[in-house]
């Protein structure tokens, strides 16, 4: 879903004109100060707006003080231990950042090549008919559900890949550690496989955006010079966007890094130590809060549970800082409308 | 700037045949590339739905789950419950998504405004299940139950930032005139902002809401913890509560293959809704305006 986001721009573009400042203070010479209702209806204003930075707040308030026990009674050694072990009460979550890392990039090295290559298929040489259709393809896969990916995974692609893919992958690429090991189907290749398709649309989209966002004189120019199209992309287009489809790619990233349903449905959930198999089963940081948190009792494994809540937390606001800051600074340059719910 | 080497440098000749080559290589890989993403893309949503199609019947959305391994049933339990989260979650999500919005397009100013813009710009990205942590710990722990209502309040936090930044985005749309002519007709700031500003924003922000809904419609990792789910008629929100993608999630992962189709089915019927609500809306606000 495409959400017009183009704040400030509007403003800029009345610059010319001297216009008053909004919000105006008309009412001065009509009566004493501001009028009561105009006063109420800030404050209430504003008073919604603290309760949404107090719920922000209370996020964030339950995630650090939920997990205080478990980072007195194991500190560090709760991000490398490797046992998830509620029976004896230790905890650590070395394979559930493993998994999640893992999935992550593997998702990230598919999807942004290939999604970039949508973007500047559907911007520079798609026909002019197909492009209002694939663009709102984009945005019709990007509504779709996660559990709905997560019900593909688990009961069309962890099929195939148990009995085709991962067969054909040790047969053929077996001499690399990544494709050794038992085909399960269900596994780490799976996750990865089915979050590339999950931020395929995202990428596509802001990709697209940015692209966009290039002057159409810049690309004229390098085509009058007798720059061939693909010299165009290398020279104009992609220098220009760059920063925008790095923060994309982040954004991605971090979309990634924190899904939870279609991940838990097809990674296996199978405690497993890090091993450089891709066959193998895993879980990550989310997967393990979506399927244990039901049996969860209360005390130590709670708290575990809501730590590794606390590290997506974490690793996915850094992901969202990062790329808002790369894509602001597009904003700027160009007007990039749409920011990908 | 005159001593600037520009990267590109005209060709010398027009007909090099390695620059011919690398320009249909690279058009060749975007095509690849396009063709591979929508055909994967089209035949996971089309699977899913002719799948659906072929176990959906009335039945679904009149009876209950039956009980493991038994034929028929519905999923009209988990109808209902979505319905009744997401209208709760619009209860929550939809005055504070929009009274944000107004603030940061009316009266936001400053390093504040710039700081809660950023804040709900990076809220959506934050993963849903730690909304579901939230509402675990500030309502089902309190009530020592899972509830329909936990469920609704995760869903609603996670409607603020989708809501607050279309509208901003749109209030932001309504031409400047529009409110200096309501004032200087006399209007009181509020009068201007509820009368003027806001009707004539109306499409919009009635867009971003109903966008909003659809997405929180398909959500299941927050209500794992909250609503929680339950195979039966409930209206009482503090009581657990069945919602769609719950009972799917439940389902895809049966062992009887009469709960996978009705899976399916249900996995159909949830599409179906988020893609018809989200299209039937922007058409009917004008959202398809290409550009």
């Amino acid at each position: 879903m495409l959400i017009t986001c183009s704040a400030k721009k509007k403003e800029s573009c009345h610059g010319m004109q001297q216009r008053l400042a909004w919000p105006l203070r008309m009412n001065r010479a009509v009566g004493n100060g501001r009028r009561l209702s105009d006063v109420i209806f800030r404050a209430f204003t504003f008073l919604l707006v603290l309760v949404v930075i107090g719920v922000i707040l209370g996020v964030v308030w339950v995630l650090v003080s939920g997990s205080l026990p478990t980072i007195q009674t194991f500190g560090w050694s709760f991000l490398t231990n490797q046992a998830f072990d509620p029976v004896h009460n230790s905890f650590g979550v070395a394979p559930a950042i493993f998994g999640t890392l893992v999935t992550s990039i593997f998702a990230i090295i598919f999807a942004i090549p290939i999604g970039v290559g949508v973007a500047i298929f559907l911007v520079d040489f798609c026909p002019r008919v197909l492009r209002a259709p694939l663009a709102f393809l984009a945005e019709l896969l990007a509504a779709v559900p996660s559990v709905v990916y997560g019900l593909w995974g688990f009961l069309v692609l962890a099929p195939w890949l148990q009995q085709v893919g991962e067969p054909w992958l040790a047969q053929h690429l077996g001499f690399i550690p990544l494709f050794q090991g038992t085909p399960h189907g269900l596994g780490l290749l799976a996750a990865g496989m089915i979050l590339v398709l999950m931020i395929l649309p995202l990428i596509i989209s802001i990709s697209r955006e940015v692209m966009l966002a290039v002057p159409r004189s810049q690309c004229e120019a390098m085509l009058a010079l007798g720059a061939t199209r693909w010299e165009v992309i290398r020279y104009a287009v992609l220098p220009f966007s760059r920063v925008g489809i790095i923060g994309g790619g982040i954004l991605a990233l971090g979309r990634a890094l924190g899904e939870t349903m279609a991940v838990t449905m097809v990674i296996g959930n199978q405690a497993s130590l890090p091993t450089p198999h891709l066959f193998d089963t895993g879980y990550t940081l989310s997967s393990v809060i979506a399927n244990q948190f039901g049996e969860a009792t209360p005390g130590l494994f709670i708290s575990a549970l809501l730590e590794a809540g606390l590290l997506v937390f974490i690793i996915t606001l850094i992901a969202n800082i990062l790329a808002q800051l790369l894509i602001s600074r597009v904003e700027r340059h160009g007007r990039v409308r749409g920011l990908a719910v | 700037m005159s001593n600037v080497v520009h990267p590109f440098q005209p060709p010398q000749s027009a007909h090099n045949i390695g620059r011919r080559a690398s320009n249909m290589l690279v058009i060749l890989f975007t095509l690849a590339a396009t063709l591979f993403a929508v055909l994967v893309l089209l035949y996971l949503l089309f699977y899913v739905l002719r799948q659906g199609i072929q176990y959906i019947n009335p039945g679904f959305f009149i009876n209950l789950p039956t009980p493991n391994g038994e034929p028929g049933g519905g999923m009209a339990e988990a109808v209902q419950g979505s319905f009744i989260l997401v209208g709760l979650a619009a209860l929550f999500g939809v005055p504070l998504g929009l009274f944000t919005g107004i603030y940061l397009a009316e009266f936001g100013r400053g390093v504040f405004a710039k700081g809660v813009r950023f804040l709900v710009a990076v809220l959506t990205g934050i993963p849903t299940i730690i909304f579901g942590l939230f509402a675990w710990v500030y309502i089902v722990v309190p009530q020592q139950s899972f509830s329909g209502l936990a469920g609704g309040v995760a869903l609603g936090i996670i409607m603020i930032p989708i809501v607050a930044s279309t509208s901003e985005s749109v209030l932001r749309l309504v031409p400047q005139d529009l409110r200096e002519a309501s004032l200087a007709l006399g209007a009181t700031e509020s009068r201007t902002i509820l009368r003027v500003v806001l009707p004539a924003a109306r499409n919009g922000i009635i867009t971003g809401i109903v966008l909003a809904m659809a997405r929180v419609a398909g959500e299941t990792a927050p209500l794992l913890m909250t609503a929680f789910g339950t195979p039966f008629f409930n209206t009482d929100v503090t009581q657990p509560m069945d919602a769609l993608p719950l009972r799917i999630f439940v389902f895809t992962e049966s062992p009887y293959q009469a709960q996978i189709n009705q899976a399916y089915a249900g996995a159909m019927v949830l599409i179906l809704l988020i893609l018809i609500t989200s299209f039937a809306v922007r058409w009917a606000t004008g959202g398809f305006k290409q550009r």
